[in-house]
């Protein structure tokens, strides 16, 4: 059996060897490619672990009544071109609709003191929305952001479920405006990146930060928490500051200085 | 020799006939290039035009994971890039949504009848990506600490 199929298949391979070399040969010649403007402009080398980023929340800075931060974040993510469903109810919409940012005021009822601070994924070392997601959508980069990929995400919202920060949101609806920057589609869960977009580009900043300098505020401050020169590093060692639920041990990369 | 000297009847044969049916496809199908987009003031696209017809889904979910995972953005195979450079205008430079009916993608998955789901959640026309051209270098400013007007105008 084996010695009659034997010269039939090398034949066939000579033939179909054949026909490769000259399909390639009248593809190959007269073919000058199109380079990509932007690839003089590429960024970065990708992501590495050399840098953890992360951001110190001054809440003795943090102004009441300021959402300047929030704004900023939603200009810069394309959140403001969610719109409200037809008929929805406007509280049930302030509930669902995706945010990356809250502003948290807390209230010690003994004291009277007030204490206002913007609330975002704190983009753990041991992230528990990245534990419970049955699909690996949901991810630390090796620079430490955590992130949704969501062409993985298949919706089941058990990262948001397993968060203690309240962080993520659900896309409940079609979203028809989207920034080429901030891609967003119906049934995905997402939150935070820290600007990945503007980091990946060699831009070290993120729009909150940004904003809350230009308020004048400069309760936020972005940085690398592993570069001990950096701007982050140093205003980490000169105010004391802590984890939100630091009991858990997550290892958060926002800290917060006068909780 | 018989058998040698067939074999190169056939293979020229069958070259030729490859070489026809790309032609009469490629006047057939048509060219589904937007005359009012970038794409067509240049020659071919980052690969060679048969190539992409058959594999640029391919080349755009590698490059999916090497963005989303790798942080590498603004490449050669990126999903933007495809759509600053295929976006076609109307009269008044307005960009026209490239998934819309008679636009670039559209119309070529239409007559194959392929869904797509890209524009699902990726943006239509060109918006919001400037940032990472040409307004980041601008922008970098390594301390991180110092307040930056221009932000908002760029939106």
């Amino acid at each position: 059996m084996k010695n009659e199929s034997e010269p039939t298949n090398q034949g066939r391979r000579d033939f179909l060897g054949a026909a490769a070399g000259l399909t390639a040969a009248a593809v190959a010649p007269g073919m000058m490619l199109h380079t990509v403007d932007s690839e003089a402009a590429a960024p970065t080398g990708g992501v590495s672990d050399a840098h953890r980023w992360g951001l110190l929340v001054d809440t003795s800075k943090c102004a009441d009544g300021c959402t300047a931060c929030v704004d900023a974040c939603d200009q810069e993510n394309g959140l403001n071109l969610q719109s409200q469903p037809l008929g929805d109810d406007e509280l049930k919409w302030q509930n669902q609709r995706a945010t990356w940012i809250r502003k948290v005021k807390l209230q010690d009822n003994l004291t009277g003191q007030v204490t206002n601070l913007p609330l975002m994924c704190q983009h753990c070392e041991h992230p528990p929305c990245v534990d419970v997601c049955p699909t690996g959508a949901s991810f630390k980069r090796a620079d430490g952001i955590v992130m949704v990929d969501r062409h993985t995400c298949i919706g089941c919202r058990y990262c948001m479920m397993a968060c203690p920060y309240k962080a993520r949101s659900f896309i409940h609806e079609q979203v028809d405006q989207k920034l080429t920057r901030a891609p967003r589609g119906k049934g995905c869960v997402e939150s935070c990146n820290l600007c990945a977009h503007r980091l990946d580009t060699g831009d070290i900043s993120t729009a909150c930060a940004d904003a809350c300098s230009a308020e004048g505020h400069q309760a936020l401050v972005f940085g690398d928490l592993k570069d001990p020169t950096g701007p982050l590093r140093q205003a980490l060692a000169k105010k004391p500051n802590r984890q939100i639920r630091q009991d858990l041990g997550l290892n958060t990369g926002v800290r917060y200085a006068g909780i | 020799m018989a058998e040698v000297l067939s074999k190169g009847v056939l293979l020229a044969f069958l070259s030729v006939a490859l070489g026809l049916s790309a032609m009469a496809k490629a006047e057939g199908v048509g060219d589904f290039v937007q005359p009012s987009s970038k794409a067509a003031s240049v020659e071919n696209c980052v690969e060679p035009t048969e190539y992409m017809r058959r594999n640029h889904f391919e080349l755009i979910r590698h490059q999916r994971d090497e963005t989303v995972y790798g942080g590498i953005r603004g490449a050669k195979h990126s999903l933007s890039g495809c759509v600053s450079c295929h976006v076609g205008y109307d009269s008044q430079g307005t960009p026209l949504e490239i998934d819309a009916e008679g636009q670039f993608c559209s119309s070529c998955h239409d007559y194959a009848a392929v869904e797509m789901n890209c524009f699902d959640c990726h943006a239509t026309v060109p918006k919001g990506e400037a940032w990472n051209h040409e307004v980041a270098a601008v922008h970098a400013h390594p301390t991180g600490a110092a307040p930056l007007a221009a932000t908002s105008a760029e939106r």
